[in-house]
């Protein structure tokens, strides 16, 4: 089976151009951001030279990792129950796209723009750190391994909590619902984020390296699952083929 | 049913545009639609009638591939309809749903932009400017559809549904809730459609819609009642019938009528009109009217009753409200 570039795309651009549009989804992408910058910002800022030994057990810079665990799966909530809510999914389905065609373009459209956000949000946290936290604070926070464990997990922790959201979105039939569900359903991984970034759990390679497997299963999986589970008939009628 | 030999989009004779045998959807133990068989020709306009719930819209989405048939066959524009065939046959067609389902944020023209993606239409540009030409919107294009009355989204969703230039197109309910100037200018683009040979089938409540507009008919509940010409259905189901009117009422009546050619039978109603039961009204109507003169009758009208189509919509569904009642 091929996909359709020309179909992906139209989904694509209409659920951005819908984004832009639409203040709750402006809301729900800026919310959550900036709850996860302000909080660990103030902390770190307010922190003195003499507290910066204590920090080489703190992983501080993981905790924004809860952007990409979160944020897509409010804006994925809204796929396919709002096209269902504003009556347009069933135009959309009776054309040729494919449901992986029309799954691909939703998730991308979740996707591309909560992990633009993650990365945004973390490159400021980091300027902030560099600029305004005391001297010794900004050393001990800001170490290369870290880095590159928020760069690896934001894609793969925000393409989770998109299959997530959509998987929840195809099965609402309301947006609210879906969007509270959704959140309900990801903070399993904000919350192991954050535990790890506290030292609750502590971080080692290891628990990175099986993080970064156990995320690529569940990603392959969850599309698989969510591509063989979307039943256009029920998603038109309202009731099981 | 008898088969036929239709016409095709290029003008050759060949397969029905929509062949459908035995068709049949339940949803668990609720019955759709059952044993439905009809055939439609390329460039025919099809009305399909029924109470609400007789199985319409669920018969629109089973041929549109949105829904699995539970039994029974069928080809749509040429395909055989198969969970396989779906990509393949909605590239050939187009639904118009009964609600337009239009992207109100967006404006007209992202609207049809996203649709031509989906149908991967080669020239875009060209294929919105055509829809909307056919449509009149062109100066609405960059409008928001949340911006615009119901009857111009109904003509944005109209334009939608051209884009793809379908061999079929099924328009549910198209000019529901809309105002009769509305309603005339949809009725207007049905018409250019049929002259441009797009095959179409329609659903609709309003019976003068369909007998405006439609080569055949079929009235549906449940089980398809009654397939036809507007004016077949009628014939079928009523017998000609000429009604006289006299000033005064004819004193030998039964003289009158009697051994008149095509006339088969009589009665008076109760306003004092005869209402005759003629076998050809053509040939009966002039007879009438010699024997009314001859006998000094003083005539106020001789007219043909003509029965509507919802005169047969009626006395198929009236009695029987089971749609309604499930």
């Amino acid at each position: 089976m091929s996909m359709s570039r020309s179909r992906v795309r139209a989904i694509f651009r209409k659920e951005l151009r819908e984004y832009r549009r639409n203040s709750g989804i402006v809301w729900a992408m800026t919310i959550f951001p900036l709850i996860f910058l302000i909080q660990p910002l103030f902390l770190v800022l307010a922190l003195p030279a003499s507290e910066s030994a204590s920090l080489s057990h703190r992983h501080l810079l993981l905790y924004m990792l809860g952007i990409p665990s979160l944020v897509p799966a409010t804006l994925a909530a809204y796929a396919v129950v709002g096209e269902r809510q504003q009556a347009t999914l069933e135009p959309v389905l009776t054309t040729p796209i494919r449901r992986e065609e029309f799954l691909l373009g939703k998730a991308l459209a979740s996707f591309v723009p909560s992990v633009a956000i993650s990365y945004v949000v973390y490159a400021v946290f980091l300027a902030c750190v560099g600029l305004f936290a005391r001297p010794g604070v900004a050393s001990a926070l800001i170490r290369g391994p870290e880095i590159l464990s928020q760069v690896l997990l934001t894609p793969l922790l925000a393409a989770w909590s998109n299959w997530v959201g959509i998987a929840i979105s195809a099965r609402s039939s309301d947006v609210r619902v879906a969007q509270q569900l959704g959140i309900l359903v990801s903070l399993p991984a904000a919350a192991m984020t954050s535990l790890i970034a506290f030292d609750v759990i502590h971080a080692t390679l290891g628990l990175a390296l099986g993080l970064v497997a156990a995320l690529l299963l569940a990603d392959g999986l969850g599309w698989r699952i969510l591509a063989a589970t979307f039943d256009r008939e029920r998603l038109v009628t309202g009731t099981r083929s | 049913m008898r088969s036929h030999s239709w016409a095709t989009p290029n003008g050759k004779r060949g397969a029905p545009a929509l062949s459908v045998h035995s068709l049949t959807k339940c949803f668990g133990d609720r019955v759709a639609f059952q044993d439905v068989t009809f055939e439609i020709g390329y460039g025919e306009v099809f009305g399909f009638l029924g109470p609400n719930g007789a199985g319409k819209t669920t018969t629109v989405r089973t041929l549109g591939t949105l829904v699995a048939p539970t039994s029974g066959s069928a080809t749509v524009a040429g395909i055989p309809l198969t969970s396989e065939n779906g990509v393949a046959i909605r590239r050939r067609i187009a639904i118009m749903p009964e609600s337009p389902g239009l992207y109100l944020r967006l404006s007209v023209a992202e609207n049809l932009e996203c649709f031509a993606g989906l149908y991967e239409a080669p020239d875009p540009n060209d294929r919105f400017d055509r829809a909307l030409r056919a449509v009149n919107l062109t100066d609405r294009a960059h409008d928001v559809c949340g911006a615009l009355s119901k009857g111009l989204r109904q003509r944005v969703a109209l334009a939608r549904a051209l884009l793809s230039d379908p061999e079929v197109l099924f328009l549910d309910e198209p000019t529901s809730g809309l105002d009769p100037v509305a309603a005339r200018e949809v009725h207007d683009l049905i018409d250019g459609l049929r002259r441009r040979g797009v095959t179409i089938f329609l659903t609709t409540h309003r019976l003068e819609e369909a007998e405006r507009l439609c080569d055949r008919v079929a009235i549906l509940n449940t089980t398809l009642r009654t397939i036809g010409r507007p004016d077949e259905l009628r014939d079928q189901l009523f017998g000609k019938t000429l009604t006289v009117r006299t000033l005064v009422p004819l004193p030998e009546r039964g003289r009158v009528f009697a051994g008149l050619p095509a006339v088969v039978g009589w009665h008076q109603d109760s306003t004092g009109a005869y209402v005759l039961a003629v076998s050809e009204s053509a040939v009966a109507a002039p007879a009438v009217t010699r024997a009314l003169v001859a006998s000094g009758a003083d005539v106020l009208s001789i007219s043909e009753l003509h029965h509507s189509l919802e005169d047969v919509y009626l006395k198929l569904i009236g009695g029987n409200k089971e749609a309604d009642r499930r």
